[in-house]
């Protein structure tokens, strides 16, 4: 199963080569990239399950001895990010073919969106520091590419914020793994926990420090999270859906790969602190918003606290608990920008103080919001509860009593602006259909059934099936809840456990 | 690390992050420039024994091949990143004939609340 790794980032990588080079088709194209980002997903479905059986497979590049060589390294833990993420990243693919005028209109998203799938892979997979920078800049690159496609006014504007930011968190983090490298001689993940531990402590501290920067920005924790809320709503909404689920959740997963296995023993009193007022400042950012774009984005910022809390909490319990929520917050985040981009189809824009009344429309796109909606609130049934409950357990469990108290008071919040959404959008009189300035065919198309409910949907079909899938799976998530569980339990064992890493990588 | 060597990468750093300071796009674009060589002095001076070739078998000492290395992936994705940027400059000049930086859209959506929900 091992020689299937390479194949998870070369695929994306020659689909997008070969993408650019039918440049002219957009069918090829399409077929391309549907079956790069279904292969990928097949391939991350099948690993999961043989990694789950016979533990973390490596793959050593080139054949060279593998504490030399570039390793890509499958455990647990990154082969249940990678399927998640690949099963989003496909989800979305078909969601922007399905908006059949907007956003798929460059030539230049089919070759972007597939470096960024090769470089999720790459950074799941990546085995070393420095290649870990490697597919972070490969999807950052990717990614500004998709945020700036159309080259728009507010797309360029925002774009240089996100874009400048983001090259200049590249510098801390190569900065980071250039003293690492200093000061220990390697870069493998598997040989950095026995030398860093021999550095110094306040060495040490200086290095985590320096990726904590590195990745907290990527992640958008407290005081580095200003660039996300205003770059996300400039992109396209199939764009900002992959960015909002997937791309600050690599940020974490690579904190929580440096935290657990290169910085064991650091003490994350700070680290919580930071998680409380991420969750809080994203939160009051939300309230004050009128667009619903943006209000998901701060809500991203809040979720991120919640796992942040995870990490700073640390043992094995939190860290299952944080993957858990990262398992859960990713659909469910992909989820409600996809019902946002039905929603702005329709209406033309997402300021809630010109959409009304959606819901008597139609109530099955209400029911698509309200679900993820609650679900991010983490009210009872929902994969959020479940999710919220193992993250504040962990706190009651360790009686870091204040946290807990910013948690529940924080996911309140969260519910009280996913009511102002759900008043201001679907609540209310139907506003008379306003002509949407993107797309006069969407308009010129629901003229005609304005009466019947379901309209809404059934003028968008694909995209709908799409949203209605991803959001089965947020209930699915919480239905399988137990196995999903204990397999985040596996997964965080092997996330934690430096010796048997080391073993695995090196034999 | 010798020390012109590390005057060098600390005044490139400098003049760098005073540059990203700025409001017009060239000239971050010009300090992000300045502070990526100075990011890649920095990795290069990780490795030990300036002056020797990078080869393993030779008679005598070698120079660790693994930062040289690093660096060069380094200088690419640096390079490939300030062409975008400049590209990016090159787009906001033709749209509006500036390159500044503006002010953070969403203070502005918030400021401009009161004229959206009127009109």
């Amino acid at each position: 199963m091992s020689s299937l790794l390479p194949l998870l980032i070369a695929m994306p990588l020659l689909g997008a080569a070969l993408s650019l080079a039918f440049i002219r088709s957009r069918p090829v194209q399409r077929v391309i990239s549907l079956t790069c980002a279904g292969a990928t997903t097949a391939i991350s479905i099948a690993l999961l399950i043989d990694v789950d059986r016979n533990g973390t497979e490596v793959s050593s590049l080139g054949g060279w001895r593998s504490d030399i060589a570039i390793n890509l390294v499958a455990d647990r833990f990154a082969t249940l990010m990678l399927t998640i993420s690949s099963t989003m990243l496909l989800a979305v693919l078909v969601y922007a073919m399905g908006q059949r005028t907007d956003d798929e209109r460059s030539r230049f998203y089919h070759p972007a969106y597939l470096a960024l799938i090769g470089g999720v892979c790459g950074a799941f997979l990546a085995g070393d520091l420095f290649n870990l920078f490697v597919w972070f800049e490969v999807l950052l690159i990717a990614s500004y590419v998709l945020l700036t496609l159309e080259g728009t006014d507010g797309q360029i504007r925002s774009g240089t914020t996100y874009v400048v930011l983001n090259v200049i968190e590249s510098f801390v983090l190569v900065t980071g793994v250039a003293l690492i490298f200093a000061a220990t001689g390697t870069l493998n993940m598997a040989m950095l926990p026995e030398r860093l531990a021999e550095l110094p402590d306040g060495v040490r501290l200086g290095l985590n420090l320096l990726l904590l920067i590195a990745f907290g920005l990527k992640a958008a924790v407290f005081p580095l999270y200003s660039w996300l809320p205003d770059s996300y709503p400039a992109a396209p909404s199939p764009v900002s859906a992959v960015f909002a689920g997937l791309l600050t959740k690599i940020g974490v997963y690579a904190i929580i790969r440096t935290q657990t296995l290169l910085f064991p023993d650091t003490n994350r009193e700070l680290l919580l602190v930071i998680a409380g007022l991420t969750m809080v400042v994203g939160v009051v950012g939300a309230i004050a918003q009128s667009d619903m774009k943006r209000i998901l984005s701060f809500h991203i910022v809040s979720q991120i606290g919640y796992m942040i809390m995870g990490v700073a909490l640390g043992g094995v319990a939190a860290i299952s608990a944080t993957i858990f929520y990262m398992v859960h917050h990713i659909p469910v985040k992909t989820s409600l920008f996809l019902v946002e981009g039905i929603v702005e189809k329709e209406a033309g824009t997402s300021s809630l103080s010109k959409v009304s009344g959606l819901a008597r429309r139609s109530g099955p796109l209400a029911a698509l919001f309200l679900i993820p909606a609650f679900s991010l609130a983490g009210l009872p049934p929902f994969s959020g509860f479940l999710g919220k409950l193992a993250v504040v357990t962990e706190g009651i469990d360790q009686e870091s009593w204040w946290i807990v108290a910013v948690a529940l008071a924080v996911s309140l919040m969260t519910l009280i602006s996913m009511l102002k959404i759900w008043t201001g959008a679907f609540w209310g009189a139907p506003s008379p259909t306003p002509v949407p300035q993107s797309v006069g065919a969407a308009a010129a198309d629901d003229a005609g059934d304005d009466g019947e409910g379901d309209g809404v949907l059934r003028n968008h079909g694909l995209m709908a099936a799409v949203t209605t899938g991803v959001v089965t799976l947020t209930l699915a998530i919480a239905v399988f809840a137990g196995p999903l569980y204990r397999f985040c339990e596996r997964a965080a064992i092997d996330a934690t456990d430096l010796r048997a890493y080391a073993e695995a990588v090196l034999p | 690390m010798s020390v012109e060597q590390a005057i060098l990468i600390g005044v490139l750093a400098a003049s760098g992050t005073y540059l990203v300071m700025h409001r017009t796009l060239t000239r971050i674009i010009l300090g992000l420039g300045l502070l990526g060589n100075a990011v890649n002095l920095l990795i290069l001076s990780s490795g030990d024994g300036p002056g020797e070739p990078p080869i393993i078998g030779r008679e005598g000492d070698f120079t660790d091949p693994v930062p040289q290395a690093l660096v060069l992936t380094a200088i690419v994705i640096g390079f490939g990143v300030i062409s975008f940027l400049l590209a990016m400059a090159y787009r906001a000049w033709t749209i509006d004939g500036n390159d500044d930086a503006e002010d953070d859209i969403t203070d502005r959506r918030l400021a401009d609340q009161p004229d959206e929900e009127t009109t």
